[in-house]
């Protein structure tokens, strides 16, 4: 009794779950579909259930890869600026918390302070200020322009300094007897003790860059300077007639992510469950 | 002679590096960048936007207005954007902070079998960008009969609505939209926390005879507590940053502002239209509003109250 009891909740939580579970991957699973279909139909009819099988075809992705140089330009541009956000803020970042973190040295309490201060301002209020700001500093359409206000990033900053506190600090006093720089005990000893913390960071400001949309529409000014988000942006008009690389481009931005999170899934959870900061 | 020469050569750049390697002076090398980010990128605009507030920028020329921005706030556009992200916030709420607690209560539970799928599954949104998301719910929510949407009405019956046209239904998209993107993440805060509450309370729950959703209601939910005030909070905030959400969908231009949030308020009137005093003034009476609320909100949880985490 007892047990087909338990049976009987077994398999209705299970079927709950793969309902909810094709619910969730419903929309990416549509679009992958949708990019095998006439893009004529779909600025048309928008993505439907009743699919004509025999209309699918490659063309969406052939015209992307032989026409579509604009969208390479995307490409390569959200490529570099996400290689080098994610390089710079996990070089600055993580040295600003790990110094906060194995550190006793004044004003300490205050600069955390600062970074938990940041982290509440939500950065749309600073917009227009930074804008102006960048304007007259000629920063403007330029990849330094985009990527600069996620550099030094608060929670990648407050991330680190977490994972830092829970460092050896033995080591640092042997690495010194030895003769070790401050510096040299960061870069040799600490830093490799940190690499978990390095790969879910790298995941969060990987995906906050790649993804990023509202700071790059206001500094971007040129197509060529355009990244994946602010160039597919573009192609969602209802008079357009891009609904090709709008679409198969759309497949081929979101791919290498999701790729990437089957690989690495809990870097990609323990980064983007950190402080909830939206991408 | 030529030994005193040496030795000055070398203790020059040797006391310099002395000093920046000492205990006392690291720490600060380590953190300059922090400090030039943030009074470049923080501290400079803060102070800047309350000055902007009070201005009126032309290119060339700034002069200062008084309240003249604050005053020209208040205006039916102005209400319109507040209603609208009012409505969102509070509806992103409700979703977005309960019914992950429910998801991730029964993923936790010994009856989800294939846990690592569903997990995977509700957290493949949040990947997604805002332009590829709302891209597809565009598709999705076609106006056309022959769209997705209208064609799941249709099975019961309904005639197909023109879902980016109609007040109601607009705001259904955007709540939609936002809450398939950020339903998983909330629920790994939530699956998180749950590892956190002891296994001996649900024990002692089952000794006492209690059923499933009494060991629900009292005890997951109490220990959840402190996520469930986080996961509110930052739901407060990142509905009144309301933008990409709409934007995509309309734009700037919805029909009769159906669209339009406060931040998107902002972004019309500070950099579409150039008038960035004004574009200031409003992000002054946004931030008060999140402020406020947000210090509401932690009262009523009892955030404030010692003992409480």
């Amino acid at each position: 009794m007892k047990d087909t009891k338990t049976m009987l909740i077994k398999v209705i939580i299970n079927c709950f779950f793969c309902v909810i579970s094709l619910v969730a991957l419903f929309p990416i699973l549509s679009l992958l579909i949708s990019s095998f279909r006439p893009s004529s139909e779909l600025m048309r009819n928008g993505i439907s259930l009743t699919i004509d099988w025999s209309n699918l075809s490659l063309n969406n992705y052939l015209y992307i890869f032989r026409e579509a140089g604009d969208y390479w330009q995307w490409y390569g541009n959200s490529l570099i600026i996400t290689t080098v956000t994610i390089v710079l803020s996990l070089f600055f970042s993580s040295m600003v918390g790990y110094a906060m973190a194995v550190y006793n040295f004044k004003g300490r309490n205050f600069v955390f302070l600062l970074v938990l201060l940041i982290l509440m301002i939500p950065f749309e209020i600073l917009m227009l200020p930074l804008y102006q700001l960048f304007i007259d500093l000629n920063l403007i359409n330029t990849y330094f322009g985009i990527m600069l206000p996620l550099i030094v990033a608060p929670i990648a900053v407050f991330f680190f300094r977490q994972y830092a506190l829970g460092l050896p600090k033995e080591l640092m006093d042997a690495a010194r007897i030895d003769g070790s720089t401050e510096y040299g005990i960061f870069f040799k000893i600490m830093m490799p003790l940190m690499l978990p913390s390095f790969a879910a960071m790298a995941i969060l400001q990987g995906l906050s860059s790649w993804n990023n949309f509202l700071w790059p529409l206001l500094v971007i000014r040129s197509n060529d300077m355009f990244t994946l988000p602010v160039g597919l942006a573009s192609l969602l008009t209802p008079y357009g007639n891009n609904y090709d690389i709008l679409i198969s481009g759309s497949v081929i931005t979101i791919l290498p992510i999701i790729i990437l999170f089957i690989f690495f899934q809990k870097y990609f959870v323990s980064g983007l469950t950190v402080g909830g900061v939206k991408g | 002679m030529g030994q005193e020469m040496k030795s000055n050569i070398y203790t020059r750049p040797n006391r310099l590096l002395t000093f920046l390697n000492s205990k006392k002076v690291a720490p600060y090398v380590f953190i300059f960048p922090f400090i030039i980010s943030f009074t470049l990128l923080t501290f400079y605009p803060t102070i800047q936007a309350f000055v902007m507030s009070f201005q009126r920028i032309l290119p060339g020329q700034t002069e200062f207005v008084g309240l003249s921005n604050y005053r020209r706030i208040l205006n039916p556009t102005f209400y319109q954007a507040f209603q609208n992200t009012t409505t969102y916030v509070i509806l992103t709420c409700v979703i977005l902070v309960t019914v992950p607690i429910f998801l991730a209560a029964m993923l936790n539970s010994k009856f989800a079998k294939f846990s690592t799928f569903y997990r995977a599954s509700l957290f493949i949104p949040s990947l997604a960008s805002i332009i590829v998301a709302g891209t597809v719910f565009r598709l999705l929510f076609g106006e056309t009969g022959s769209s997705f949407a209208n064609q799941v009405i249709g099975w019961f019956g309904v005639e197909p609505i023109q879902w980016q046209y109609t007040s109601w239904s607009a705001m259904f998209l955007m709540v939609i939209l936002s809450s398939w993107r950020w339903m998983g993440v909330n629920v790994m805060y939530y699956l998180a926390a749950l590892q956190n509450v002891p296994l001996e309370l649900y024990e002692s729950a089952d000794i006492d005879g209690a059923n499933v959703f009494q060991k629900f209601f009292y005890v997951t939910v109490p220990h959840l507590k402190p996520i469930i005030t986080f996961v509110t909070t930052i739901s407060i905030i990142n509905g009144f940053r309301m933008f990409e959400e709409s934007y995509v969908f309309w734009e700037t231009n919805s029909p009769g502002n159906i669209g339009l949030s406060m931040i998107g308020y902002m972004y019309t009137q500070g950099v579409q239209r150039n008038d960035m005093g004004f574009g200031a003034a409003l992000g002054v009476i946004i931030i008060l509003i999140i402020f406020v609320i947000s210090i509401i909100q932690l009262n009523l949880t009892g955030a404030f109250k010692r003992g409480d985490e």
